[in-house]
């Protein structure tokens, strides 16, 4: 029910390792006793209707992945290949000359400056902000907590394009438009509710008694937080940091009124601008894929390593990358 | 059984640990510590989302043209902002445009998401996992790599999607722009954004789905049901719970968006008539500086939003008991 089993819970990644329960058309195994009314005659249809099955499902895998594999393909071909009338399906001839000239070009260094830095700053506040807020609301009963909750939850489902013409009305006045702070100030508001109520399930998880216990054998209360209860948060911990991580690194829409100036430009906003400056001179598509596959393929990556705790997180709150 | 089944989070894993009973956990203290711990969060929280949500609401209610651009103070106007804005023509176009494709793209994203779970549920382990990878590999895409991706899939000239259409027979297909009439234009953001969603759903309808007891399944199967039965009057009702919650969670998602629509604009598309509301707010608080016209729009969607999140939230209190 809560986030704190999130680490154990049968995420879609780890669940079909395990054997499967839902086993009982396979036919290599006939229990003579079973319910199981199969004629033979049912069961080799059975097993048609399954290999069928399979290939569809093989279809839509591949349809599903095809875009992201057209992306690294793309970026590994030269742009005449690209240009020909009939495209390239498998990966011959490859180089990486688009990756050089988009790292050799103006403007993603810088961009992956700004980004690493508003991300850094992002993933720090909120981990720790979450972290003493979640706190409070699992481990205290206080006037106002209730309200606190609720504010925490409908915040959390706020479009940014309800806020964000406010927002950067509010950046222009304090001068921090363009600025790591204002940004990071922005992105710490959006993600800080979604990771309090994680936190909260993973710090409720914890049984006080557990802390009671230390303190009956001797440790004062932090203590015993620190000894005993802080390393059993460490999953809920990292989750919620790479949940952070990942807004803050793919964030596009605070990012385009909060960061005008191109000086400025996250990697999101350079890739955007990649595009329409190639489109200039007739799209370069190897270029601009190659420049898509640098930002999404350690997302991907990262995202892959940690989503069997992620899912389950995701799920039970509320906001989308 | 069915019980555990019909638990209402999508992510609803069974407890790894006995959580200990209610009486033990509510032992909360009376502590002014609570409210030290909701300091940085509730000031980042004030920063990023209450301040602009203020100004949001006294802007709404003030003529805030280019004179008060200039320093001029700005008076109040009452409701007037809203009744100009509710009186365009093209705001009611914007609005019915966006529900209509929020609720088009949130059906086909959970019909299809639904389908896939099922299949997961029904093919070999190997299959499966073949098939959850993909879907993972999808749902990690950056959106702006992901948008871009697609933009080079849909290319009017060299785009392996017309090149594929041809193929198959379509000549009317060669060269075809799809982003330069707006029923296309959004056909090509729909694909978009069920090929990004759809992994969220047939992930987490699939956590469900494993969750419908076999005991239930094979009681069904012996009273004589057969296959399409068990399935509309045994596991879709064991498993509506998360499928309202997700149903949910992909309207109010896919009625903000934003990103995707305005990357896809940057091609050339009829910008006038592919803006959906948060492109519309971005127009006119941007774009013509009309921050008071911006305003009433952006209330008009965070009500919208609240109203329909009063559901899930009241959902996720339940598990803050």
């Amino acid at each position: 029910m809560s986030a704190a089993s999130a680490p154990s819970a049968p995420s879609a990644a780890s669940a079909p390792v395990a054997a499967p329960p839902a086993r009982a058309g396979t036919p290599a195994v006939p229990t003579p006793a079973g319910p199981r009314r199969g004629t033979p005659g049912g069961r080799t249809g059975r097993r048609v209707r399954r290999a069928l099955l399979g290939l569809l499902a093989v279809v839509v895998a591949v349809v599903w992945a095809f875009p992201v594999y057209w992306m690294v393909l793309s970026s590994l071909l030269p742009s005449a290949r690209l240009r020909a009338s009939t495209p390239t399906f498998l990966p011959t001839g490859t180089t990486l000359g688009n990756f050089r000239s988009v790292l050799d070009g103006a403007g993603f260094g810088s961009a992956l400056r700004m980004s690493l830095a508003i991300t850094g700053v992002t993933v720090v506040a909120v981990l720790v902000f979450a972290f003493l807020a979640a706190l409070a609301i699992s481990r205290f009963r206080f006037r106002g907590r209730l309200t606190f909750v609720v504010a925490v939850l409908f915040v959390q489902m706020l479009p940014a394009e309800g806020l964000f013409i406010a927002q950067y009305k509010m950046l222009s006045s304090t001068n921090l438009l363009n600025s790591v702070v204002g940004v990071s100030i922005l992105y710490t508001a959006a993600v800080v509710p979604f990771t309090i109520w994680m936190l909260r399930g993973f710090v409720a998880g914890v049984p006080i008694e557990l802390e009671e216990a230390a303190m009956v054998d001797g440790l004062s209360r932090v203590q015993a937080f620190l000894r005993i209860t802080f390393p059993l948060l460490a999953p809920g911990l990292v989750a919620s940091g790479v949940y952070a991580f990942l807004q803050a690194w793919n964030e596009f829409t605070v990012a385009l009124v909060a960061l005008p100036a191109e000086s400025a430009r996250t990697l999101p906003l350079w890739l955007r601008s990649f595009l329409a400056s190639s489109a200039n001179r007739g799209v370069d598509w190897g270029e601009v894929m190659a420049a898509s596959t640098l930002i999404a393929v350690p997302v991907i990556v990262f995202f892959l390593l940690v989503q069997g705790r992620m899912t389950s997180g995701l799920v039970s709150g509320a906001v989308k990358g | 059984m069915s019980t555990t089944a019909a638990r209402p989070a999508p992510a609803t894993p069974p407890a790894p640990s006995p959580s200990p009973p209610p009486a033990a956990r509510r032992r909360r203290r009376f502590s002014p510590t609570a409210y030290v711990l909701l300091i940085p969060a509730v000031l980042v929280l004030l920063a990023g989302m209450g301040y602009p949500l203020y100004w949001q609401i006294v802007t709404s209610l003030q003529e805030f043209g280019l004179a008060q651009q200039f320093g001029q103070p700005p008076t109040f106007v009452g409701l007037d902002n809203y009744a100009r804005i509710f009186s365009d023509d093209r705001m009611w176009a914007v609005v019915v445009r966006s529900v209509v494709f929020c609720l088009v793209n949130a059906f086909a994203t959970v019909g299809i998401g639904t389908l896939l779970a099922l299949l997961m549920k029904a093919v070999h382990p190997v299959v499966r996992v073949v098939l959850q990878v993909s879907l993972l590999l999808a749902w990690a895409m950056p959106l702006v790599a992901a948008v871009t991706v697609w933009k080079w899939l849909f290319d009017w000239r060299t785009g392996v999607i017309n090149w594929l259409l041809v193929q198959m027979g379509f000549d009317q297909y060669s060269g075809h722009t799809w982003l330069a009439q707006p029923l296309s234009f959004f056909f090509v953001a729909t694909v978009i954004i069920v090929w990004m969603s759809v992994p969220f759903v047939a992930l987490s309808m699939y956590a469900a789905l494993t969750q419908v007891s076999d005991e239930v399944l094979e009681a069904a199967r012996i009273d004589g049901a057969g296959p399409a039965r068990i399935l509309w009057h045994v596991t879709l009702p064991l498993v509506r719970p998360v499928l309202s919650i997700v149903l949910l969670l992909q309207i109010i998602w896919d009625l903000r968006v934003f990103a995707q629509i305005k990357l896809l604009q940057d091609g050339g598309a009829p910008v006038g008539e592919t803006n959906l509301l948060g492109n519309f707010i971005y127009e006119i608080g941007i774009g013509r500086q009309d921050f008071a016209g911006a305003a009433a729009v952006s209330i008009f969607v965070l009500a919208l939003t609240v109203l329909l999140s009063w559901p899930y939230v009241r959902n996720l209190l339940k598990e803050d008991r």
